[in-house]
């Protein structure tokens, strides 16, 4: 494919939104956009698959219950059984309210933590990363939309302009 | 301009009638003689006979402190005899023949009070949209200020319960006996609080605070159809804050009052704020039941998918705060294991087994899993679903708070309990949707208007 891509610089993110549904319109691929906030309404304008992070997350949780369960009945049932409050901890059962609150908390934890993992697994994010952000405005206050170029220059840099690009430049993409 | 369907409104009255037939028998076959009550509850409870006898025989000391539950409905007769050992069987006798004349009488108020919460349950629920000054409700407006009409007739009915309990005609509030009060120590220290003038005088003020706000808000919110400014949406709002103010309050003394003053010895710290729960969850849910019922008639044409998302998103969200609620009442008692506070749940786990659990899937497991995915809460089919469940959970909560210190281990659901239902449900359905035939269903001059008509998710 081609390394070349333009860069379309934006400075209002309903401009972009604008944008981003037109050049869609057009029928052309927008590889990425780079913004300094989270835009609502931009996934569904890219026509970006919905996250199945939801799944997971439900699954996660499954598996922190499990591990609760498994953790306290060993803890508190096989290993060291106690009495406490005149409860002796002969089965999880009858003693399964009092470990009620720390199966909540393990869920929680595992969905929470594990899910935060997937998502940066899934990003490609992971400590002394290089930031992919090809342009270090877009960490203030600029939004940039990235097209890759099929010898359109022309075609694509009138519709960009058009759209309200403040600036739009060719870059070639050192692979 | 909403027209009340012939249809629907006969079908409350068919509810009112079969309700009403159904209170009526059950008032009727309650037994007149000890020696009825006895033939009735053996041929009911085989084997809750046997139990119970068992249970009575732990209790049978003299000790009013360590009374259970279900021995104070004949804690009056408790005193008047020495020798238990012989007299027991005749005592429970009585004992049995005074839960069985209390059966209808809970029936009917647990019935009464359930609808009458949903309402209240709605009002608040109002009231936050409008101090919050929500931007996606002001469509539901219509419909919440219909159901909240109920407020006043509902309430009247359970303060006139409340009286006929004060004028001894039924035994639901065992401490308004004094022949009760003179042998209780517990219940003699709480007379400045539980006597029956200033029980009844709570319960008038509660009622008129709530109604008071409700005739104020509804008045401006029509008025504010027709103004050119916002003045009308102003005074709202500040109502609705005072009155969030007072409801809080009062809602959580109402509970000690009407609820867990029927166990005179039990108490808990935080029941004004399960009450709360089970109330705020069921009104939701009847909002959200009541505005599918609308659109599928071609009403509300302004609500969409995404009004529908938020209510159930709500009706997700209080079903576990009211499990987090239970949880945390249930667990510290279970835990602490104290005699005078675990009685109230021994007898419902013993007694209660199948409608103490069963809620706890209705209100819990069911809308948790069925809800959980975001996008069948913008499907009707599984919010009616949901919203059905969780309604006749939260109806088996009240069940649950009311019975078991009413008529200990002789509950069933009868014809008194289902007509109880029924009778209040065609009530509220034709009051509410009377109520809705009075105004626009769109709440026009609301200034969020506009917001609320785009919203989306």
């Amino acid at each position: 494919m081609s390394d070349k891509v333009v860069h379309a610089l934006y400075d209002d993110d309903d401009v972009l939104l604008s944008a981003v549904k037109m050049i869609r319109s057009e029928k052309h691929h927008i590889e990425e956009v780079y913004t300094p906030f989270p835009v609502h309404g931009l996934d569904k304008a890219m026509g970006l698959e919905e996250t199945r992070i939801a799944i997971m997350a439900f699954i996660y949780g499954c598996i922190g219950l499990c591990v609760a369960v498994a953790m306290m009945n060993f803890i508190m049932i096989e290993d060291w059984p106690q009495d406490i409050g005149g409860k002796p901890s002969f089965s999880y059962l009858e003693n399964m309210p009092a470990f009620v609150p720390i199966m909540f908390e393990m869920t929680v934890f595992f969905a929470a933590h594990l899910m935060v993992i997937t998502f940066y697994m899934r990003s490609k994010l992971w400590p002394f990363k290089k930031a992919e952000n090809p342009n270090p405005l877009t960490t203030d206050d600029k939004f940039l939309v990235e097209i890759g170029i099929h010898d359109n220059e022309k075609e694509l840099e009138k519709l960009l302009k058009k759209s309200g690009a403040i600036d739009v430049s060719i870059i070639e993409k050192p692979e | 301009m909403y027209t009340f369907p012939n249809k629907l409104r006969n079908l409350a009255f068919v509810f009112m009638a079969v309700g009403f037939i159904g209170l009526v028998y059950g008032f009727i076959t309650t037994p007149n003689t000890v020696e009825e009550a006895k033939a009735i509850a053996a041929a009911n409870h085989g084997e809750g006979h046997g139990t119970s006898h068992e249970s009575s025989d732990t209790h049978s000391t003299p000790d009013a402190e360590t009374a259970t539950a279900s021995d104070e409905a004949h804690a009056e007769d408790n005193h008047t005899t020495v020798d238990h050992g012989e007299s027991h069987d005749a005592e429970h006798d009585l004992h049995v023949y005074h839960q069985l004349k209390n059966k209808p009488w809970a029936a009917l108020y647990v019935a009464a009070f359930f609808f009458f919460m949903i309402s209240l349950g709605v009002l608040a629920f109002y009231a936050i949209q409008r101090a919050a000054q929500a931007g996606w409700s002001p469509v539901l407006y219509r419909v919440m200020e219909g159901i909240t009409a109920y407020l006043l007739p509902g309430g009247i009915i359970v303060i006139v319960i409340l009286a006929l309990s004060g004028m001894h005609l039924n035994h639901l509030f065992i401490w308004m006996d004094p022949e009760v009060v003179a042998h209780d120590k517990l219940i003699a220290g709480k007379t400045g609080f539980l006597n029956v003038p200033f029980f009844l005088t709570r319960a008038v003020i509660f009622l008129s605070g709530w109604s008071l706000y409700r005739y104020f808000s509804r008045k401006f919110s029509l008025a504010q159809d027709l103004a050119d400014d916002i003045s009308n949406h102003k005074k709202n709002f500040r109502i609705s804050a005072g009155f969030l103010v007072f409801y809080i309050v009062t809602e959580s003394i109402m509970s000690w009052d009407w609820i867990m003053s029927i166990d005179p010895h039990w108490f808990s710290t935080l029941f004004g704020w399960y009450v709360f729960a089970s109330m705020f969850v069921s009104g939701i849910t009847a909002i959200a039941l009541i505005t599918i019922y609308l659109k599928s008639k071609g009403y509300l044409e302004f609500v969409n998918d995404s009004h529908i998302h938020d209510l159930g998103k709500f009706m997700f969200g209080i079903s576990v705060f009211w499990t987090y609620l239970w949880f945390s009442q249930f667990m510290l008692i279970w835990y602490s294991n104290i005699p005078e506070e675990v009685t109230y749940f021994i007898t419902r786990i013993e007694d209660y087994n199948l409608p103490f659990f069963g809620m706890l899937v209705m209100n819990f497991i069911f809308p948790l899993l069925i809800l959980m995915n975001s996008d069948y809460k913008r499907i009707n089919y599984f919010i009616v679903m949901a919203g059905i469940v969780i309604i006749l959970g939260h109806y088996m909560d009240v069940f649950n708070m009311i019975m078991p210190s009413a008529v200990g281990d002789q509950w069933f659901i009868g014809a008194a309990e289902i007509g109880g239902f029924l009778f209040f449900l065609g009530l509220f359905i034709f009051i509410v949707f009377k109520e809705m035939t009075k105004a626009p269903l769109l709440a026009k001059g609301d200034p969020y208007m506009g917001e609320s008509e785009r919203f989306h998710y």
